[in-house]
């Protein structure tokens, strides 16, 4: 369980990077993406690795042991909604720098 | 104390207010009145913020406004925890943002839509990110002041604005994404985000996870320096910073500051406690960072021939500065750095603004000849001697003059202007630390000495390009009251804060005791004898 969620958090991680580091605005989008992907992946594992347990406490004598930890899963929920509204904001600038420059490139140049 | 607890989040709310009003009256860029008002939402702004800077400064040293959000009780919760510094952050914003909004309320404003609310929102995360005691909380309004300047670069719109505020979106998405990647490492470590409960919890961290957690704290200072334009992490600015309209750059004078306070916050905060290596964590790297910045800022404003551009490097020399302060570790030398804060910013946001009329009263060709001029160099020009006699100079011309010359001088650091006073409090106080003078105390004096010399050649180099050889010689120069007016200000402030360089040293002085005494803080925020 461990090992298969820390070669998904790298690959997303690896494959975000590298897509970062083209030069074009869409695989730099698609790239922002996968590291977001990643990032949040990598934030649920911090709040340790549990199967089959609530994150919120019910009855007045539970015992923590039994719950998975809730601070992370709130900290994704923050980190999904603010990275999907900056995604979507960067796609407008995108798209206005496409019709200004007429190029994807992200320096504005012709190839 | 109850009542003087609630103004600890009047920062946050009058500017979101702002927001709020300027989203329901709708775009009203050409309404007299509602310019008006939101001027009126930046003095009420100004005002909480005095008061709050007042209040502090006439109660003991350790006093600070502590604010729980819905008075959740405090590692549960999050707290606004307005100490002197973040006082000092929060009230040299206000001055800033009145400044930039009066100046932008002459005829930016107009350029684009929703300026006013964008404007209020990057307020709001500044102060925001200034108050908070929460790691996570930190991380939100960092995005929200990020989501608002990502809008107010690309106010005025055009081809260059877009392409640099593009490349400022991704460089900066990437430090969130670390940023986050920081917290969660320290989250995963600690078990806590509150601050003070952070900087408690360190030293009782199991030896194996320590080298874990100190993975994370280097994580989250990149995402820090990259904020604070740390060499190499700092190409982004320049070009971001001269393209963005001029309030704008003007206000984004502070959101370097934003990391250098966050480095600060949380460098003393969380390593004060341990002992041995960990003492100050990378504070070698930062120290070396900061002498590279301070280095490489200099050059760069003397490479630079346009006045924005040389205001985008004067930025990186100061938050150089900044860092060397910071890694130096000595309360004294935090005090002359909190000093250089204030003016640098005050001064920065001048000289952006100042660059703005010049502008407007340079004639066309002079504009060309400024871009030419970085490309084929200066061209030996030969004037008349009875014309240069003869030749009178406008009072407008005169007023800019002196207005360029006070930004040079206080950002040079040459005596008697308070860039100086700062420059010196921090010298003077690094040799006056225990076993001083170091390799480290000549490499800082190096470099603020240096660094001061570069800005002034490039400044008077440009100041001689403006003013000397390029201002029209007919009287027909005229400055608006409302751009000259705010440039005027934050330059008296510049002025006014090296007459009362007394009063304002040992306020700083108590503040830097204050943040270099970390139990007082976690004292303040955590309820005593609460073992968690």
């Amino acid at each position: 369980m461990e090992l298969t969620l820390a070669i998904a958090i790298g690959i997303l991680s690896a494959s975000g990077v590298y897509l970062l580091l083209r030069p074009r605005t869409f695989q730099v989008i698609i790239g922002l993406s996968l590291v977001s992907y990643a990032v949040n992946l990598f934030i649920l594992s911090m709040g340790r690795l549990r199967m089959d347990a609530a994150p919120i406490l019910s009855g007045a004598d539970a015992n923590i042991a039994d719950y998975a930890d809730p601070v992370p899963q709130a900290l994704v929920l923050t980190a999904i909604v603010i990275g999907f509204a900056m995604t979507a904001l960067f796609l407008v600038v995108l798209l206005a720098a496409r019709g200004l420059s007429g190029s994807d490139h992200v320096d504005g140049k012709g190839d | 104390m109850t009542g003087m607890n609630h103004i600890a989040i009047l920062p946050i709310l009058i500017p979101m207010a702002a927001m709020v009003f300027n989203l329901l009256v709708g775009d009203g860029r050409s309404n007299r009145r509602i310019i008006g008002i939101n001027i009126g939402f930046s003095v009420l702004l100004l005002l909480v913020s005095i008061l709050l800077l007042t209040v502090l400064a006439q109660s003991s040293t350790a006093a600070a406004a502590v604010y729980p959000l819905g008075n959740w009780p405090v590692p549960f919760g999050i707290v606004l925890v307005a100490d002197r510094l973040a006082a000092v952050m929060v009230l040299t914003t206000s001055i800033l943002s009145l400044a930039a909004l009066i100046f932008a309320s002459a005829r930016w404003h107009s350029r684009g839509t929703n300026f006013f609310p964008l404007f209020h929102a990057l307020v709001m995360g500044l102060n925001g990110a200034f108050l908070t005691g929460d790691l996570f909380n930190l991380f939100v309004f960092f995005e929200l002041l990020l989501a608002a300047s990502y809008g107010l670069a690309l106010h005025g719109g055009g081809r260059n604005r877009v392409r640099a505020a593009m490349h400022y979106i991704v460089i900066n998405l990437v430090a969130s994404f670390l940023f986050l990647i920081g917290v969660a490492l320290i989250y995963g470590t600690t078990g806590t985000l509150n601050m003070a409960d952070i900087a408690r919890a360190v030293p009782n961290i199991a030896a194996d996870d320590l080298g874990l957690f100190e993975a994370g704290v280097a994580v989250l200072g990149i995402a820090f320096l990259i904020k604070a334009g740390s060499w190499p992490l700092h190409f982004w600015l320049p070009n971001t910073y001269s393209s963005a309209a001029p309030p704008v750059a003007a206000l984004f004078a502070i959101m370097t500051k934003v990391g250098f306070y966050a480095i600060l916050r949380l460098w003393t905060l969380v390593f004060a406690n341990q002992t041995g290596p960990e003492l100050v964590f990378g504070q070698n790297v930062l120290f070396v960072l900061g002498i590279a910045t301070v280095a490489y800022g200099s050059v760069g404003a003397l490479s630079s021939k346009a006045l924005d551009r040389l205001a985008s490097y004067l930025i990186l020399v100061s938050a150089g500065t900044l860092l060397l302060a910071v890694a130096y570790n000595v309360p004294g030398v935090t005090t002359g750095a909190l000093y250089y804060v204030v003016v640098a910013t005050l001064a920065a946001g001048a000289l952006f603004l100042l660059k703005d009329v010049i502008d407007q009263v340079l004639p066309a060709e002079a504009q060309i000849l400024a871009v030419s001029l970085e490309f084929y160099g200066d061209e030996e020009d030969v004037i008349d001697e009875d014309q240069e006699v003869s030749r009178s100079f406008p009072a407008a011309a005169t007023l800019l003059g002196w207005c360029f010359a006070i930004a040079a001088i206080v950002m040079a650091g040459l005596p008697p202007l308070s860039g100086f006073l700062s420059k010196f409090a921090m010298l003077s106080a690094a040799f006056g630390a225990a076993n001083a003078p170091t390799a480290a105390t000549w490499w800082l004096t190096g470099a603020l000495i240096v660094s001061g010399l570069f800005v002034l050649i490039a400044m008077v180099r440009n100041g001689i390009n403006i003013f000397w050889t390029s201002l029209p010689d007919d009287g027909g120069l005229s400055l608006r009251p409302l751009e000259i007016g705010p440039i005027m200000v934050l330059l008296a402030l510049c002025v006014l804060m090296a007459v009362f360089a007394g009063p304002a040293l040992s306020y700083f002085a108590d503040t830097a005791a204050f943040i270099h005494a970390p139990q007082n803080y976690i004292d303040l925020v955590l309820p005593k004898g609460d073992a968690s």
